[in-house]
């Protein structure tokens, strides 16, 4: 295979090592320079977001001896929102003997992705896959297991082989509290502080390169700076946006869009991912939407009834009036379908006129055939959590008639553009999990968000942060360096600016009417006058948060209207440039779908000539306004050729 | 699905700050639906008091699928309300009547202090989680995975024990205030894998040292910790840390 050649792409130079794909990693941290042991304590490492990337970040940059700090918004870094993720942790072990291998779970995430992805950086995430698993298991992990002791998988979400890891419905939970107890054993060394109740609000360029953040203490209300000489945002993806996800309430971009309004390149926003199996909303009052893991799709048949309309209970509705449409559609996957199939063709159904619930607005999920020939305490066994949890929320028993699904806000593959190095736009500054945008092209295939977090965070950035250390200059700097005083000065201005407006609307009003904007129009499926009419609404609500928003209480103490009011603010901005760039890609794509691309049977159609390309917006905007200008960085696909994803 | 609305008088504790003194407050919620969660009901009564220009009432929460372990108060006297095994964010509204009274005060104990109406302050477990409540091995030090099998029934064990949310409801629901669930979930957790064999002894005398120097109160086998717990975790789990911590103390001696 031929090298990659190097071309000047400015800012947006992917610096993706040359050579086999299978050897570009390896090569690469040879290349990379090395810190010397007794000069990294010197360093000061500032991680913000304690979830999978930033606690494994936290856990293994302080085991090689660096100084890090870390924060988070949570009471502690335990409860960082990696904590819900249900279903398991991809990794090409090939235990199953079934056929896995590094090349097959790297070629699927690139197919899955829509080829929307770096082959390289993929590729990695493929090779590190396996390490993770070790390490998770060594730091005692409770994966399921077979009776003989040895790991359990499940196939999921799509895959052909059983390469996922799961510990029963709470893979996310044991995988974070994993990586949490690696950092409380650095801070009981003294290796590693720690920083919770801090919400970061800026970040502080020195000479260009990001040299440290400005935050506010939650509790007391005080704005407060931290020097490092790199800054890691573990900070998650902007799913709530939408208003309604499955993400945490607290889950917000601010961190992110702070850098990005700082010179820190936006890439690929409008590639969010839908998931197909939520609880469909019940009221106005909603406020956030509960996810029930795809792996009850390896058990579960999807259905809706054949006629419009039919209002009758699931029961009583006969076999041959039921349509089991991705089994119909997608015979070879049937209900496997990967996630952005399996919710547009959710949408389609509600659409016709054929979903059920009160709303309409869901689709069934049916155990019954599973429960007949498995029994229902394998069935408990497997997912009875779940069933739980359902059965809270909807006051319904799973056991004895069929789940009510609809597909809701769950993960965004857009995120910070950065390079092979998890390094942004701004030096010094590193993007991983979530927040950044890599690994997953326009469409995650289920069970890849953990593998990619912990990926960055134990093994890719412990190498490429020692290489941009040992190879930068950097002065000596503390928090009375001008930059700092003046970070700290236009945090508080905008903060007494929010408490100041005084208006009639709470915070949530304007947030949830945001979200109908973003779910109506840039939602599941867009159109070219619904995005240009969503940025125009957009526009006009930002103009009447700024007028009319009211955030009552005190700067000085816990005040969670003023942390949702900065939240939304950003929100604001970062809503329009998702519609802006859903309306400059004229293709559709993994979970960007856009009605005017797609083929005769309604499945998306890219068009590889224009739009191979990763989209990063730069922000031309000033404090008051925001603007973008689009760059480019082309995509090359070496080794997996393009081709129209089939899963018929 | 129906939807029943109701009225509700809510005895609301509100405290300004650390050393503010606190009172409780009667605030009547109107229309609230069956289908609401408790937090959601609560969100609305926020929304009338920003609409009145009052300050709200602040309670931590996040998640709200019961996992981050954030949410924690005291409804009607019971940690997480009356409901088994869930939540404050998975109550549902159903479980109350129209017209009911329903007292909210945040988790009451010392070594939790109250930091603002129904947050308190819970890095006390966070302190004990780093006095031993972990495996150390570096990253990239792992042998293969399978190299350890663990035998099914043993890693059942264990996961029961690590689902722990670390929310504290044992300790509100505990007359003496105690920590021992919490506790001793971890260190069963590690103490049933091989995986933890190594540091087995440092974990149960580091841990339970740094719990006492917290204030926590002592176990008197009550139960009540593991009745309130939402994830259930069990009473054996503190028998467990006890006979680790014997074995520890007699084998240091």
């Amino acid at each position: 295979m031929a090298d990659t050649t190097p071309v000047s792409l400015g800012k947006l130079d992917p610096k993706i090592p040359t050579g086999p794909i299978e050897k570009r990693w390896e090569k690469h941290r040879f290349e990379m320079k090395l810190v010397n042991p007794a000069n990294k304590r010197k360093h000061t490492i500032l991680i913000v977001g304690t979830g999978l990337a930033g606690a494994s970040a936290a856990a293994s940059l302080s085991e090689l001896g660096y100084k890090v700090k870390v924060f988070c918004i949570q009471d502690s870094p335990r409860r960082a929102h990696s904590i819900a993720a249900q279903g398991g942790i991809n990794a090409a072990k090939n235990y199953a003997n079934d056929g896995d291998s590094v090349y097959r779970l790297f070629y699927d995430t690139v197919k899955g992705g829509d080829f929307r992805s770096r082959e390289s950086n993929v590729y990695r995430l493929a090779e590190i896959s396996r390490a993770i698993i070790d390490h998770c298991v060594a730091l005692g992990v409770p994966f399921a297991r077979e009776y003989g002791g040895m790991l359990d998988t499940r196939s999921f979400g799509g895959a052909q082989v059983s390469r996922t890891f799961y510990a029963r419905g709470q893979t996310g939970q044991q995988l974070l509290l994993g990586a949490y107890s690696s950092m409380m054993r650095q801070v009981e060394k003294g290796a590693c502080e720690m920083y919770p109740r801090r919400e970061m609000l800026d970040l502080v360029q020195v000479d260009g390169m990001a040299r440290g953040i400005t935050v506010r203490n939650l509790i007391t209300g005080e704005i407060e700076s931290y020097v490092g000489d790199s800054v890691l945002l573990c900070t998650g993806g902007y799913g709530n946006a939408y208003y309604l996800s499955t993400n945490a309430m607290n889950s917000n971009a601010s961190a992110s869009w702070r850098c990005h309004r700082k010179g820190a390149y936006f890439a690929n926003p409008c590639f969010t991912q839908i998931h197909p199996t939520c609880i469909p909303r019940s009221g106005d009052y909603q406020s956030k939407l509960t996810l029930m893991s795809e792996s009850l799709r390896n058990d579960g048949r999807v259905w809706v009834p054949k006629s419009k309309g039919d209002k009758r209970p699931p029961q009583q509705i006969p076999e041959s009036e039921r349509d089991y449409y991705l089994e119909r559609l997608y015979p070879s996957f049937g209900n496997l379908v990967p996630r952005d199939v399996a919710s547009r063709q959710a949408k389609f159904r509600v659409d016709e006129g054929r979903g059920v619930g009160p709303s309409g607005e869901s689709v069934y999920l049916d155990f019954a055939d599973s429960i007949k020939r498995l029994g229902k305490d394998a069935i408990s066994e497997k997912y009875g959590n779940l069933f739980d949890m359902y059965a809270k929320i909807t006051d319904e028993n799973p056991y004895e008639q069929p789940m009510r699904i609809y597909p809701a806000v769950h993960y965004t593959m857009g995120g910070l553009w950065v390079d092979y190095n998890l390094m942004s736009t701004i030096p010094g500054l590193h993007v991983l999990g979530e927040a950044n945008f890599s690994d997953h092209g326009a469409n995650r295939l289920g069970a890849s968000a953990l593998m990619q977090g912990l990926a960055d965070g134990y093994f890719v950035i412990p190498y490429t942060l020692g290489h941009y250390i040992a190879s930068t200059k950097m002065e000596k700097v503390d928090t009375t360096h001008d930059a700092f005083k003046a970070s700290r000065e236009e945090v508080s201005v905008r903060l007494n600016k929010l408490l100041n407006i005084k208006g009639k609307r709470p915070v949530d009003e304007i947030h949830k009417e945001l979200g109908n904007i973003m779910w109506d129009l840039v939602g599941m499926s867009r159109t070219e006058a619904g995005l240009k009419d969503a940025i125009a609404k957009i526009r006009t609500l930002r103009k009447e948060f700024w007028s009319n928003v009211h955030v009552t209480g005190e700067p000085n103490f816990k005040n969670s209207e003023l942390e949702k009011a900065g939240r939304v603010a950003d929100f604001l901005e970062l809503g329009e440039l998702m519609a802006t760039d859903a309306l400059e890609r004229n293709e559709s794509c993994g979970g960007h779908f856009r009605e005017e691309y797609q083929t005769p049977d309604n499945e998306a159609r890219r068009d590889d000539e224009k739009y191979s390309h990763v989209t990063a917006w730069e922000f031309t905007g000033s404090n008051d306004s925001a603007a973008w200008k689009p760059n480019k960085e082309p995509l090359t696909f070496e080794y997996v050729k393009p081709s129209q994803r089939s899963y018929k | 699905m129906s939807d029943k609305k109701m009225n509700l008088n809510l005895k609301v504790w509100r405290q300004a700050g650390p050393q503010a003194k606190g009172h409780f407050q009667e605030i009547q919620a109107t229309d609230v639906s069956e289908h609401m969660s408790f937090l959601e009901m609560l969100d609305v009564v926020n929304d009338n008091l920003v609409r009145k220009g009052e300050e709200t009432i602040e309670f931590d929460h996040d998640c709200r699928e019961g996992i981050c372990g954030s949410c924690a108060m005291v409804i009607n006297g019971n940690p997480h309300g009356p409901d088994r095994a869930t939540t404050t964010c998975q109550l549902h509204m159903r479980r109350f009547k129209d017209g009911e009274s329903i007292t909210i005060e945040p988790f009451r104990a010392k070594s939790f202090p109250i930091l603002k109406d129904l947050v308190t302050d819970r890095s006390a477990f966070d302190r004990i989680q780093k006095a031993g409540g972990y495996i150390s091995a570096n990253t990239g030090s792992a042998q293969d995975a399978n190299n350890i099998p663990v035998p099914k029934k043993k890693a059942d064990l264990a996961f029961a024990s690590a689902t722990c949310i670390g929310c504290g409801a044992c300790v509100a629901a505990c007359k003496n205030a105690s920590a021992a669930l919490f506790v001793s979930a971890k260190i069963s957790h590690l103490a049933l894998l091989p995986q933890g064999e190594a540091e087995r002894s440092e974990r149960a005398l580091g841990m339970v040292a740094q719990m006492d120097a917290e204030g926590f109160g002592a176990c008197t086998n009550t139960g009540a910790c593991s009745a309130s717990c939402p994830v259930e975790i069990s009473l054996e789990n503190i028998a467990r840390m006890n006979r680790e911590f014997m074995f520890a103390s007699l084998k240091k001696k």
